[in-house]
């Protein structure tokens, strides 16, 4: 990535032109975060390196009809998501029969409320991201429903703005926005109790739990 | 934590405190309900922290080489594939 060629930004005019070393330099540059997005989104390796491959393919095949209605790579995000949601909902169809239900409830109005009142955050950073919490960290992202995890994933990993996640989910900003707290407020419960254990296993002091 | 209305209204606007988009009235306000109310304090410090724990390990994470030359054999791109 250090590479001065990869720096310079891409042309999307090549792209749509077909200049397959531009395809190489956006491979290239987006390859990392769409195979993490995959990855997040699904919990599989192979499934992960599938959503990888066939985005690029859709990618290649859609590049001339592109219509710069918003940036390359909230496009490239968009199919990817789809790709991964697609794995989702044929390998765990319950999850999402599930989340039509709930779907309405998501963007509702009510943010449910914090229960874990411990503050973990002293413990030593070996702690926080030693290969036990990190296998937590993961299994709690795909605990969320598709909907959560998705604004999860792009917003906070990814690191879309609130507009590009709006934008590459089909969804309006409020629904991003909602949504967001929702998964970080569920992730900042499961973590405080995973945590929490972890400093009364290590004789920190919890000093308050409600 | 809902304690009183106060603690309510952080909760709404806790994703957007925490990214800092809110105005600087309603941060204001927030930051002095934060220095009385304990709980809150702890739900917005352990909030932040979650966030950067996920930031911190996603960034730690990437593409597996093998995984990378499949993906360019797949879209013949060989040719452009790093040594």
């Amino acid at each position: 990535m250090n590479e001065p060629n990869v720096k310079k930004p891409l042309s999307v005019q090549a792209l749509k032109a077909g200049n397959r070393e531009e395809f190489a330099r956006m491979v290239e540059q987006y390859s990392p975060g769409i195979y993490r997005l995959a990855l997040k989104m699904l919990g599989n390796a192979q499934d992960a390196e599938d959503v990888l491959q066939e985005t690029f393919l859709k990618a290649l095949r859609a590049l001339p009809g592109f219509e710069e209605r918003s940036s390359l790579s909230t496009w490239l995000y968009r199919i990817a998501m789809n790709e991964a949601l697609m794995i989702l909902r044929k390998k765990r169809p319950e999850a999402f029969s599930l989340e039509d239900q709930t779907t309405s409830q998501e963007d509702g109005e009510s943010i449910e409320e914090p229960r874990d009142i411990v503050d973990w955050c002293c413990l030593p950073e070996n702690e926080l991201l030693s290969s036990e919490a990190r296998d937590f960290l993961n299994r709690a992202v795909e605990q969320l429903s598709p909907a959560l995890r998705a604004v999860f994933v792009l917003r906070d990993l990814q690191d879309l703005s609130v507009r590009e996640t709006a934008e590459a989910l089909g969804i309006s900003e409020t629904a991003v926005k909602t949504r967001l707290l929702r998964a970080r407020l569920k992730l900042r419960e499961e973590l405080s109790a995973y945590y929490g254990h972890r400093m009364e296993v290590l004789g920190y002091d919890r000093i308050e739990r409600m | 934590m809902t304690e009183s209305k106060e603690c309510e209204r952080l909760l709404h606007s806790l994703g957007e405190y925490v990214d800092g988009e809110l105005s600087e009235d309603l941060c204001t306000e927030i930051e002095r309900h934060l220095l009385e109310c304990h709980n809150c304090q702890v739900v917005v410090n352990t909030l932040r922290k979650t966030i950067e724990l996920y930031h911190e390990e996603e960034e730690q994470e990437t593409l597996p080489p093998e995984v990378g030359r499949r993906l360019y054999m797949r879209l013949n791109l060989e040719d452009y594939l790093r040594p």
